[in-house]
Parts: C-alpha cells; sequence; structure tokens
C-alpha cells in the first residue's frame, strides 16, 4: 500500500514539474517577443552577449572547455580593438555537459537573458535537442564540434551552422578521390564500430548513388581477431580495384599488412582513424603508399598561429580539442553581428552566408545549408614513412 | 577450388595457433580441473619477450633465423617461469579451496597481467619484426600459403606430436595421466602432485609462447590485449575439442579456426563470430563432453 502512495506523490510530483517547464517556456516565448520589438528600436546595445554553451564540467569538458577559452580570447581581441559596432563583447558560458536534457535547459535560459548569438553546442545529441528552442527564439548557433550530418543537411534549422566538417564529408573526399584513381570496384571493409562503419556507410551510400563507380563487397572484420587472412583472401576474390576501410589503425596495419604479403598491391583508403603516426610505425614498410583522409592542416595559418600563442600566454597550456574551430566561429559570429549592423536575425544569417571572414582555419563563409566552406579533409599518403598531403 | 584452399590454408594456420593455446588449458584442466583464464596472457607475455629478445639480437646483428629460434626460446622460457610463478601465487594456495576461489583468481590473474604489461611497456600497437624466413619455393604459390604460415602449421604439428610422445613415454608424462586420472591415489603410490601440477604448467605456458611468437611475427602487430581474444578463442576450441583431452584441443582449435575462415569466406566476416560460437552450441547441445571428451561416469 505505502509502495502505491509513494508511486501516486511521485506520478504528481512529476506531473507538477512538467506543467510548471511548460508555463516557463510559453513565459520565455513571450519575453522573446518583446525583446525582438526591442531590439528592433535599440539598434546597437552598448553589451553584446555571446553565449558559449557546451560541456564546462564532467567527462566530456575536455571538449567544451576550449571553446569557452577561444571565446575570452577573441573577446577580449575584439574589445581591444574598440569592439562590434561600439559595443562590447561580453561572454556568458552555460555548461550542459553534453546532455540533450541539460542542453535543452542552457538553451532556454539563453533564450530568456536574450541572448542573440551562441556558441555551442559541443556533442552532435546535446545540439540536436537544443536546436528548435534557439529556432523559436531566433538565435544564432554555431558549434564547433557536433558533426553529426542531418544537423545541417536536413534544412530544418537555418540558424545553425558550424565551422567543422560533417562526418559524411570525409567519406565523400574518400570516394571522390576514389573515382579520381581510376578506380571502378571498390570493396569496402570497416571495424563494425560506431566511427568505422559509420564512415564506411556513408562511402557505401556516395559510391550507390554514383554510376561511374561500384562496391563489390561491404563487410565488417571483428577488431582483434588473431589474424584478417580469409578477409584479405575475400578481398582478392572480389575483384576489387581498390579498398575503402573504415575504422581505426590496428585493424588497418593487419588488413594492409596481409593484403601486402599476398601480393595484392591495389591501392587501401582510409580515414582519420587510421591518419595517425602509430600506423606507420606498426604496418612499416606496408604502409608504404597508403593514403588516408584527415583534417586539413591549418598549422601554417599565421591566424591559427596566433591564436595558439594568445592562448599559451593567456592560460599557460596549448589549447584542447577544437580550438580553432571554436575560435574561427566566435570570430565569425562577431563578424556577422558587425555586417549585419546589429543582432537582427535575417540580416546576421545572410552576413554569415555571403560575407568572408579570416579564420584559423582559413577564409570561410558558410553555405546554404550551413556548413562551413573550405574546412574539411584533405587526402594524405603514406611516403617515405611520412604522410604527406596529396595535392 | 583456388578460393576453398586459400580459405582452408588461412583457416588451418589460425586454427593451429587456436590449437597451440588450447592445448595449455586442456591439460591443465586434465590434471586440476581448473579452467586458467590467466593462459591468454602467457601467450601475449611470450610474444612480447620475443618482441624485446628479437630486437636486442638485431641490434647485434645476428642471422634471421637464429633470432627466430633464439627468439622463441628466450620467450618459452620466460612463458614457463610465468607460468610457474602464477600457479605458485595464484592457484597452489587455493587447491583445496571450493572451486569457484581458483576460477576468480584466474580471472584476476588475467586482469592483473594485462595491466601489468599495459604499464611496464605500453598500451599502444607496437610493431613486431618478421622472424620467419621466406621459402623461395613457397613464394611460388604464395597466394594460396605463404612460408610463415607453412611455419606456423608445422611447428604446431610438431609440438603436438612432441606432446603426445612426452606423454606417453616419459616418467613424468605417466604422472601427469596418473595425476589427471586421480590426484589423491596418485598420491599416494607416492607420485609428487605438485611437481607434476607445475610441469603440467609449464609445458602449457611454453606452447603458448611458442604460438605468441609465431602469430605475432606472422602478423606483424602486438599489443598488451592480444592474449584476451586468443585466449577466449583457445579455450573454446578447448571445449569444442572435449576439454581435458590433448588430440581433441587440436581438433577443437583446427575446427575452429577452419569455421571462422569459412563463415568468412562464403557468409560474411561480419558472422565469423556467430558461426564459431554457433558450432559451439549444437557441439555442445549433442555431444556435452565436446568432440573427443570422454564422459564420466560420476562415482557413487
Amino acid at each position: 500500500m505505502r509502495v502505491k502512495l509513494s508511486l501516486i506523490a511521485l506520478c504528481l510530483v512529476m506531473a507538477a514539474m512538467l506543467a510548471a517547464c511548460g508555463g516557463e517556456a510559453k513565459k520565455d516565448e513571450k519575453n522573446d517577443k518583446k525583446a525582438d520589438v526591442e531590439t528592433g528600436e535599440v539598434a546597437a546595445p552598448a553589451k553584446l552577449v555571446l553565449g558559449v554553451a557546451g560541456a564546462h564540467s564532467g567527462d566530456l569538458a575536455s571538449y567544451g572547455l576550449p571553446t569557452v577559452n577561444a571565446a575570452k580570447l577573441v573577446a577580449e581581441k575584439i574589445n581591444a580593438a574598440g569592439g562590434v559596432n561600439g559595443a562590447m563583447v561580453e561572454v556568458v558560458p552555460q555548461d550542459d555537459q553534453c546532455k540533450p536534457e541539460l542542453a535543452t535547459n542552457v538553451a532556454t535560459k539563453l533564450l530568456s537573458d536574450d541572448v542573440k548569438i551562441v556558441l555551442g553546442h559541443i556533442c552532435s545529441g546535446a545540439t540536436k535537442a537544443a536546436l528548435p528552442i534557439y529556432l523559436s527564439g531566433k538565435i544564432v548557433l554555431m558549434s564547433p564540434s557536433a558533426t553529426n550530418p542531418p544537423l545541417t543537411q536536413s534544412g530544418e534549422y537555418p540558424n545553425f551552422f558550424r565551422t567543422i566538417a560533417p562526418d559524411d564529408a570525409q567519406a565523400a573526399l574518400e570516394v571522390a578521390f576514389a573515382k579520381s584513381l581510376g578506380l571502378k570496384k571498390v570493396a569496402i571493409i570497416h571495424d563494425k564500430g560506431d566511427y568505422g562503419k559509420g564512415f564506411a556507410s556513408f562511402c557505401k551510400q556516395f559510391i550507390d548513388a554514383d554510376p561511374d563507380i561500384e562496391q563489390v563487397l561491404f563487410e565488417g572484420v571483428t577488431p582483434g581477431a588473431v589474424d584478417y587472412s580469409a578477409v584479405v583472401q575475400k578481398i582478392k576474390s572480389s575483384g576489387a580495384e581498390g579498398v575503402i576501410f573504415g575504422g581505426y589503425h590496428p585493424e588497418a596495419s593487419k588488413i594492409v599488412t596481409g593484403m601486402r604479403k599476398k601480393d595484392m598491391d591495389i591501392p587501401f583508403m582510409s580515414d582519420d582513424g587510421v591518419k595517425d603516426d602509430t600506423f606507420i610505425k606498426v604496418a612499416g614498410k606496408y604502409a608504404e603508399g597508403v593514403y588516408a583522409t584527415g583534417p586539413m592542416d591549418f598549422s601554417a595559418n599565421p591566424l591559427y598561429q596566433e591564436a595558439v600563442a594568445a592562448h599559451k600566454a593567456k592560460f599557460g597550456t596549448d589549447p584542447g580539442p577544437f580550438f580553432p574551430e571554436a575560435y574561427s566561429a566566435a570570430l565569425a559570429l562577431l563578424n556577422a553581428v558587425k555586417v549585419a549592423g546589429g543582432t537582427d536575425y535575417d540580416k546576421m544569417i545572410d552576413a554569415l552566408h555571403t560575407s568572408y571572414v579570416e579564420t584559423p582555419v582559413g577564409k570561410i563563409k558558410f553555405d546554404a545549408k550551413g556548413d562551413a566552406e573550405g574546412v574539411g579533409f584533405a587526402v594524405y599518403q603514406v611516403k617515405d614513412g611520412k604522410y604527406a598531403e596529396v595535392k | 577450388m583456388e578460393y576453398f584452399l586459400e580459405l582452408f590454408m588461412g583457416g588451418l594456420t589460425r586454427g593451429s595457433i587456436y590449437a597451440l593455446i588450447a592445448l595449455g588449458y586442456t591439460m591443465v584442466y586434465g590434471i586440476i580441473e581448473l579452467i586458467n583464464f590467466a593462459h591468454g596472457e602467457i601467450y601475449m607475455i611470450g610474444a612480447f619477450t620475443g618482441l624485446i629478445v628479437a630486437g636486442l639480437l638485431t641490434m647485434l646483428g645476428f642471422p634471421g633465423y637464429a633470432i627466430l629460434v633464439i627468439a622463441i626460446v628466450c620467450a618459452v622460457i620466460w612463458a614457463a617461469a610465468y607460468g610457474f610463478t602464477i600457479e605458485k601465487m595464484a592457484y597452489k594456495p587455493l587447491r583445496n579451496a571450493p572451486r569457484l576461489s581458483p576460477l576468480i583468481s584466474a580471472i584476476g590473474m588475467s586482469i592483473f597481467l594485462q595491466n601489468y604489461v599495459m604499464l611496464a611497456q605500453t598500451s599502444d600497437f607496437l610493431p613486431f619484426p618478421e622472424l620467419i624466413p621466406h621459402f623461395a619455393f613457397m613464394e611460388k604459390m604464395g597466394s594460396i600459403m605463404s612460408s610463415a604460415e607453412l611455419v606456423i602449421i608445422l611447428a604446431t604439428v610438431a609440438s603436438c606430436v612432441g606432446l603426445t610422445l612426452f606423454i606417453k613415454f616419459t616418467k613424468l608424462g605417466k604422472a601427469m595421466r596418473a595425476t589427471a586420472q586421480n590426484r589423491k591415489m596418485a598420491m599416494l603410490v607416492g607420485i609428487n602432485v605438485d611437481m607434476v601440477i607445475s610441469a603440467t604448467f609449464v609445458i602449457g605456458s611454453s606452447l603458448a609462447a611458442v604460438g605468441g611468437v609465431l602469430i605475432a611475427s606472422h602478423i606483424g602487430q602486438i599489443n598488451y590485449y592480444i592474449g584476451f581474444i586468443a585466449g577466449i578463442k583457445a579455450f573454446t576450441a578447448a571445449v569444442l575439442g572435449g576439454i581435458g583431452s590433448l588430440p581433441g584441443a587440436m581438433l577443437g582449435g583446427l575446427v575452429l579456426g577452419l569455421t571462422e575462415a569459412f563463415a568468412t569466406g562464403y557468409v560474411s566476416s561480419d558472422y565469423e563470430d556467430v558461426f564459431a560460437f554457433l558450432l559451439l552450441v549444437l557441439i555442445l547441445i549433442f555431444r556435452p563432453s565436446g568432440i573427443m571428451g570422454k564422459e564420466k561416469t560420476q562415482k557413487v
């Protein structure tokens, strides 16, 4: 009986909480409409708030904190130069721990604080959960790290931009490269993992859609298996002219070693899980000639070097992952405000699509779907024991 | 036909390695009815020893075949020492404990050794030099079977024959058989059971080390984790063949290796493990004691 009573009580409490949340969201919408009118009247407020949403605590904080640092550095730099249209940039971090349920809270909070531009979120899942709230509040969002393809490609979120290439961009490049090598029949092998199989499936999708190239084998191998000789035989008997592998370097080096030992000299192409010096170390002489796609190398860009130096000077450490992407996103967002002459939603979106901005990841603007043009992946090949970019 | 032969040879090579490791499982189980889950780690330690010795000898400028032989000998000695020590540390104090205790101790030992090697060496994959020489006459049929595969299969056959002869015809072999039959009676007729058990661990570990060095040289890379999956597969092979039976372990290894190779070749490598373990389930349903296992009559 007691159990039943407490269950009912729990249900009641939960219902009450739901009702409360619903009420809040409605109130926010109202606030937001009022705010829109206000910003319309006051063209350039004296203070420009840049929301920074992402994992700032918890086990994924190492991905989110570099974004906060990047935003702070950009804000400092721009404020020192007189701000954006005379307004000082203020960075407001909001922690979502990469959890979708916290991300919606963060979005609601930023919405109710009348923030117009947000740098974030970090994780694709959290971004996806929060996007409808931002869209309803006409907030422009730019992520340095959410790579899930549908976020931009679904076309549902015109307010979403990103400075990192989506997951499928790598596969598209891989397939285009395979075609440029003149391959007609390709075997696709993956490691059954989220990353490797995801990449391989995108490759398959692009190859299936292309009449000039065909896929003759699509299979997963078991990571850690004693050897892969049977898979190698299968590739050979499939008549493939090249192999695309999705996964990490231990499996890749085993497969490529097995292939070369059986005198199969067909091209071996892989992803950025293989574009790793450990691969060359382990596969040794068999690594020669292997192709792998990987993120473009920006280290020669002076803006990139400047951003890293600024990070070292202020925080005393090397920046973490997604720092250049986050730095670039902050620059792009603030530039859009500057070009739009304020935080008017339509004008900002327009500015992001049309005006170029110099960033650590190159001179970028955004395509119709919101992906940054020009950032992305390059093809590398092992030559004399080192990865060299294929021009 | 050529495709079938290629798959058959690949499966045979893989099965040989399983068989070499499975012999250790099956011997230990035959003597003290313990599944030594740390056995896969012995195989891994053998491979690591081989790597270190081979690196050292290459620096000193030894010729290729000498490196292979010395590396295997060193790996065997070192792995045997580990096997001996593990038995003394983790199983001997639990000889009269309930059967679950040494099993847990074995799992603990396995995890300990993995982490120990990871910390002492590295968690990265390491390249392993090609120690097995190429034979000219094999290179002509290289697409079907390489020199390395031939060496692995021959080494396994030699080890199996040697072990069988050892157990059949030596005094220690006789003592091992007696201990396996009935430990208490063996003790009563004056067999030093502790010594026999130690010898079992030493022999099993040596075979695993041979397998470790050969396969590492064949596929060219090792890390601290390779013993886990190889150990599970070899254990499966031992159960498949009938745990406690030496010919069963060899047959189990080969059957498992061939099943995996043909499942990969004719169905899909996605289903490699599915078919391997489906086979295990089927055999255990129709022959609960494994292919070559003997039904034990319960003593009343």
